[in-house]
């Protein structure tokens, strides 16, 4: 392992587990305040938010593709709909990945 | 057999969907892993000593993607901020165990057992005396199976290098899909998303990742106010009607 990798995961280890564990450990004398409940509450749907959206539009981390052969935006448009009609992660994930790989393979022919 | 290891079994058992879903999302952090350059150490210590399928996978694709330490750890502590609302969940039912308890707990605490961990909490049905024993064995059932899938994802990332290629990490983007959408059920919830979603594409050229912290901060602020917003409005439909 490179010292990269080591400073990477002690400080990824560190940083999840003192998540974790702070409230656990202070056990009797924590009470958030209700400004801090409610923002954490927004905190899973803003962040993964913002990694779903520019992975769809913006695939090579570079340019914008709204367009018919982005097959990462048309797959994940296809994954949005399969969750909010069944909302089950395993259907997403499958028929969102088998969207994807039919779209690029369609798309290479097709654009 | 004790009623200790009983409640632990059963603690596992009732965590087999999870360990399911859990299963593509933990070999494809294996595979995307090895293909961003990560040694196959450095991968099996990740699953062994983070253990956080989400942080993980954008760590991986923040190496790729030639970040720096200082924003994949910054991220890392953004990402797993949700953990604290988990714990602070489950605190009222560990708060009696000792530190040698609360630690590995607190350790092993994932979306996937905390789930079914609360869920178990809340069942009045069965006695609270080994519940804790339901946690320790749901956490380990967890552990062993993302720890089992990384080691089978990098060896298949090994195997076959040209597997970075394939738009596996589009699997990522499914999986946060799964997870998000069926958050998305009230107009505050709807709000923080498309804000987040807006501000990222537009700051998405800031260096160092810049564009998903502020993302991430302007939709959970856009979140609450909406939610204050709905309340005030609910408030006063209900002095109108009075």
């Amino acid at each position: 392992m490179s010292s990269f990798e080591v400073t990477l995961i002690a400080g990824m280890a560190l940083i999840t587990f003192g998540i974790r564990y702070v409230l656990f450990a202070a056990g009797h004398r924590v009470r958030f305040s209700p400004l801090v409940s409610q923002a954490l509450g927004y905190v899973p749907v803003a962040v993964l938010t913002a990694i779903i959206v520019p992975a769809m539009v913006i695939p090579d981390g570079q340019h914008w593709q709204l367009s018919l052969d982005n097959a990462y935006l048309i797959g994940g448009l296809i994954a949005i709909l399969i969750a909010a009609r069944w909302r089950n992660l395993l259907a997403t994930i499958g028929g969102g990945m088998l969207a994807f790989f039919l779209w690029r393979w369609l798309a290479q022919g097709l654009f | 057999m004790s009623a200790r290891f009983q409640a632990a079994l059963h603690g596992a058992r009732d965590t087999i969907p999870m360990l399911v879903g859990a299963l593509p999302f933990g070999i494809i952090f294996g595979t995307l892993a090895v293909a961003s350059g990560l040694s196959l150490g450095a991968t099996l210590a990740m699953s062994l000593l983070v253990f956080a399928g989400s942080a993980q996978f954008i760590a991986v694709s923040l190496v790729a993607s030639g970040a720096g330490l200082a924003v994949i750890l910054l991220t890392t502590f953004i990402v797993n901020l949700r953990h604290m609302l988990y714990s602070a969940s489950l605190l009222p039912f560990v708060r009696h165990l000792p530190q040698r308890w609360r630690v590995p707990l607190a350790f092993w605490l994932t979306d996937e057992s905390y789930a079914v961990v609360q869920h178990h909490y809340h069942d009045a049905q069965t006695p609270m005396t080994h519940k804790h024993w339901y946690f320790l064995g749901s956490c380990l059932a967890m552990y062993s199976n993302w720890f089992a899938c990384t080691l089978i994802g990098a060896l298949l990332g090994h195997a076959l290098p040209g597997m970075a290629g394939w738009g596996l990490d589009f699997a990522m983007v499914a999986t946060f899909i799964g997870i998000v959408v069926p958050m998305l059920r009230t107009r505050p919830m709807l709000v923080a998303a498309l804000v987040a979603a807006v501000v990222a594409l537009v700051a998405h050229p800031l260096p160092y990742k810049l564009g998903l912290m502020l993302a991430a901060l302007l939709g959970v602020a856009a979140g609450v106010m909406a939610e204050r917003l709905n309340a005030r409005e609910r408030l006063e439909v209900a002095d109108e009607q009075l």
